[in-house]
């Protein structure tokens, strides 16, 4: 880290007969890292969820932030429960359609930088929900960064999850934009393609045996 | 149910309604030991009513309102009706069978239990009976611009009948306040309707302050 051989030397001990120099004499006062590791660490240990409850996953996710368990010690320290102070929404829980422009809403107000976790099955992926009412997983209407699965998780599980998100805020670079570009809702109104969305229902599900047409 | 009364005993209201609405009773027969009372759908209203506010009845509080749809496409969608009459402690389940071929129309019983608002309004939603009479008979659950039906209806497929991506696009272009204000309701806006004691703690000053 810039500390050489070289350096450690005294000028005046080079120069003949003078004593080795202390340590603390040469110590350089400085010292060299990347400014992406530098940003990454703040970033990482300081991680305001935004918490978007809505099912049994926030009963889990409660505790999670609790004593026992104890979020703080990921630095989540508070919940922010305005999105202008969040940095990561954790979605906990199943979301139906009707919730849907409302999570869209409140992610298209976090500003930048921003991290979006799935807590359990149903976020992720729709769960036993394979009806009329849900959302099919919610990346199909906004970016996810990590995927907890559980229904709902134990506390363990949503703090691996969180742990997951720090490793891969660790490897981001301030100097790659697209990280940070707004992924908005396409001009069609949707944010996957169709056919992306179309197929997430089938052949899986619960209710394989219903046709739509009925 | 207490032991020792016997499990096929129907309620005596059966009996009460028969003598004072003759053939408004179509059948009644006890299951699980509570009486099930099947009402011709015109006179149902003042049946109801009249459970109501008949001293020896006084079936005043309205547990629930559902409605049940079989597979059976012949067989008549049932209302269902849930009265308690808390001062009596009795149950009595009453049932509306609907013909599905024809509009699925009955009278509200909002005028007679405040509380069928919602409940009414659920069933409206669900099942797409409708009440005639209910002051605000709008979607609850679904939201309002719902196009798909009425999803608890046996013919409703369980997913829906529009694609993902459609139902996605909707709901995604759907604006959350459109229908809801953001705005903190304040209880001094409902001075009249309220109780006369309420009044006065509010002429107090403790929950508000009258504009």
């Amino acid at each position: 880290m810039g500390v050489t051989e070289r350096t450690l030397q005294h000028p005046a001990a080079q120069d003949g007969g003078g004593e080795l120099a202390t340590i603390s004499s040469v110590s350089p006062n400085w010292l060299t890292t990347r400014l992406d590791f530098l940003v990454n660490w703040a970033r990482k240990n300081s991680l305001w969820p935004m918490p978007f409850g809505t099912a049994c996953c926030a009963i889990e996710f409660m505790a999670t932030a609790a004593s026992r368990f104890d979020l703080a010690r990921f630095g989540m320290e508070r919940m922010s429960f305005s999105p202008r102070q969040a940095d990561v929404l954790i979605c906990a829980g199943r979301l139906p359609f009707k919730l849907a422009p409302v999570i869209r809403r409140i992610w298209d107000q976090m500003p930048q930088p921003k991290w979006c976790i799935s807590m359990g099955a149903c976020a992720s992926s729709g769960g036993i929900f394979d009806n009329y009412a849900m959302v099919q997983g919610i990346d199909t209407i906004m970016p996810v960064d990590v995927y907890v699965p559980g229904c709902p998780p134990r506390p363990e599980g949503l703090i691996y999850g969180i742990q997951l998100l720090q490793k891969k805020i660790e490897g981001e670079s301030i100097a790659d934009h697209r990280l940070r570009d707004e992924k908005l809702v396409s001009p069609s109104g949707l944010f996957l393609p169709a056919e992306q969305v179309d197929e997430l229902s089938e052949p899986f599900g619960n209710s394989v045996h219903q046709t739509r047409s009925a | 149910m207490t032991p020792g009364v016997a499990m096929a005993e129907l309620s005596p209201s059966v009996s009460a309604l028969r003598a004072e609405f003759g053939d408004a009773v179509e059948r009644a027969l006890v299951s699980c030991g509570d009486t099930i009372v099947y009402l011709r759908r015109d006179r149902a209203h003042d049946a109801l009513a009249w459970l109501k506010d008949a001293p020896a009845q006084a079936f005043n509080y309205l547990t629930d309102i559902t409605a049940v749809d079989y597979r059976d496409p012949e067989r008549p969608l049932e209302l269902v009706y849930q009265l308690r009459s808390l001062d009596r402690k009795v149950d009595l389940r009453l049932k509306i069978a609907l013909d599905k071929r024809a509009p699925l129309e009955v009278l509200s019983v909002y005028d007679v239990w405040r509380g069928a608002d919602w409940l009414e309004r659920e069933v409206y939603d669900m099942f797409g009976v409708v009440f005639t009479g209910h002051p605000d008979l709008r979607r609850i659950l679904m939201w309002e611009t719902y196009a798909e039906g009425y999803p608890l209806r046996k013919d409703f497929p369980l997913r829906g009948h529009f694609s993902r991506a459609e139902q996605t696009r909707q709901a995604l272009a759907a604006n959350p306040e459109a229908h809801y204000s953001l705005e903190e309701l304040s209880i001094a806006e409902t001075y009249h309707e309220l109780p006369q004691d309420m009044r006065e703690r509010l002429r107090r000053g403790e929950r508000g302050h009258l504009r």
